[in-house]
């Protein structure tokens, strides 16, 4: 098998973005059958991109041009602006990277993110995201299944959630130097480890066929697409395996608005908004808004995990 | 000695005109659908920013000329009318876009959602005094209730001001500089008529 060579270069260097900025006119532009193989041979020429298997979890839906999923962020490490990821986040070094597994496994230490793509066939996720702000977005990951390397890390049997924490570099970080806007840092996050080993659950490598961009919490994140998006943790340092529930940022922010759980809930308002309908990025100021589906539409996949529980109380 | 004329030759139908420009410009990319990703929450934060920062002009008039001794007071209706302007396209775009004319989800939004519940509020003060804002009002009410009327500027504002420091997810640092800028300019106000009871 040949080795992953990870990408020195700067994308810009090579694959012009406007190939990816607006992938409906471009499909549209292409001839019918012979759009994706276009699209998907051009793409590999090029240093940055991945070779992806699809998955039979995509959602058909129509994804968001690249332009709107890179400029329209939450990544408070870089400011609390949706602009601001995009203008801050290209300070942020990420190669080498290295994840640190702990906690309760038989095999604690260090994943290298080049080891990490190198060992895993990359899936295309096509996913839908809903944030907690009501508005959503369809998006093309590229992941991991998360399942796939807790079971390499030979996870024990007394461990019941996974602890997640984001990189803390105030240098490179300019939202975590800041007072206004702030949280405490580092942005810890948390599952309970079924959620975790549930085959929805990826860690995203990658977007629209290449490495993920900074914005968009390079060079790893968590994405769990029936929670609203600030438990996809962006930028991971560390995996630890817990007994107890681990404590995750928002919550500890503002505990009786964002629950630990988080999943995307039509019948449960944010106590300062409703949570009934979302307004689809990409479809225009006159677009109507979306109703929000239970879980986000993946109700089907993973409403059993939550059996018996009130999730009203459990939000 | 007298300013210059130079200084209130505009008319305020130019003033009022500059003041409301920013609204032109919105709406046009509203409507070329060019205003980013978020257009929705991006016109209607911008339409209350706006709001905000006409009604600190219009509160800035009365110091300046204690301060300064420059009389611009002139201007202040034309300013207040131009933020009156932007408060109603914010709410507007509130109920008509962003609520998609729901009166049943309006109604729960300002029964439940304090930052709505206060943002009505300061609307319905500010509201009978745009109706107000002309000079046969004055006479009619009489120029002291009149004067009475119009001190609920003083609530209105910062009760807008507290409407967008309650609607961001953490303290940013910009909502709460409009909500300082308001507390001052109120107080200020509280400061001269304590002197002027003492004197």
């Amino acid at each position: 098998m040949s080795a992953y060579r990870y990408p020195m270069p700067n994308p810009s260097e090579i694959t012009s973005k406007e190939n990816f900025l607006n992938r409906r006119s471009f499909m549209a532009g292409a001839t019918g059958a012979l759009a994706a193989p276009i699209f998907f041979s051009s793409a590999a020429q090029a240093a940055t991109s991945l070779t992806t298997i699809p998955s039979k979890y995509s959602t058909k839906d129509e994804p968001n041009p690249l332009a709107d999923i890179t400029s329209y962020n939450n990544f408070y490490e870089f400011g609390t602006g949706k602009g601001d990821p995009a203008k801050n986040a290209g300070s942020l070094t990420t190669t080498p990277w290295t994840i640190e597994t702990s906690g309760l496994i038989n095999k604690p230490g260090t994943i290298d993110m080049e080891a990490l793509m190198r060992k895993y066939p990359l899936e295309e996720r096509i996913y839908r995201l809903r944030c907690v702000e009501a508005w959503s977005m369809v998006i093309p990951w590229v992941g991991i299944p998360l399942a796939s390397v807790l079971k390499d890390l030979d996870v024990q049997g007394s461990a019941k959630y996974v602890a997640f924490e984001t990189l803390k570099r105030p240098e490179e970080m300019p939202g975590q130097a800041s007072v206004f806007g702030s949280l405490p840092w580092p942005y810890v996050e948390g599952l309970r480890l079924d959620e975790a080993m549930h085959p929805l659950t990826i860690l995203a490598v990658g977007l629209y066929g290449e490495v993920l961009p900074n914005q968009n919490g390079a060079p790893v994140r968590l994405i769990v697409p029936w929670k609203y998006g600030f438990k996809s943790i962006k930028s991971i340092v560390s995996i630890k395996l817990t007994e107890n529930e681990p404590p995750t940022t928002w919550n500890k922010a503002a505990a009786n608005e964002y629950g630990f759980y988080s999943n995307v809930n039509p019948e449960v308002s944010h106590p300062r908004w409703s949570q009934a309908s979302e307004r689809v990025i990409g479809a225009g100021i006159f677009a109507k808004k979306r109703p929000t589906e239970p879980f986000n539409g993946y109700a089907e996949e993973v409403a059993s995990l939550y059996e018996g529980m009130d999730l009203r109380k459990f939000f | 000695m007298a300013q210059s004329k130079l200084l209130t030759a505009p008319p305020k139908w130019v003033i009022y005109c500059v003041a409301i420009s920013p609204a032109a410009y919105y709406l046009e990319r509203a409507i070329t659908n060019n205003l980013g990703p978020d257009p929705l929450a991006t016109l209607e934060n911008a339409l209350g920013e706006w709001a905000l920062i006409l009604l600190i002009i219009g509160l800035m008039i009365t110091p300046i000329m204690r301060f300064a001794r420059i009389n611009l007071i002139k201007y202040r209706r034309p300013i207040g009318l131009a933020a009156f302007t932007f408060v109603l396209l914010h709410l507007t775009v509130y109920v008509v876009l962003d609520r998609q004319l729901n009166l049943w989800e309006i109604w729960i939004d300002i029964l439940k959602r304090p930052y709505i519940t206060i943002g009505v509020a300061a609307f319905l003060m500010l509201l009978p005094m745009a109706i107000t804002s002309n000079n046969r009002s004055i006479r009619k009410l009489g120029a002291e209730s009149w004067r009475k009327l119009h001190k609920l500027v003083y609530p209105a504002v910062i009760l807008g001001a507290a409407h967008y420091v309650l609607l961001e997810k953490t303290w940013q640092l910009e909502p709460i500089l409009y909500l300082t800028a308001m507390i001052g300019l109120v107080a200020i106000r509280q400061v001269w008529a304590r002197r002027k009871r003492k004197t």
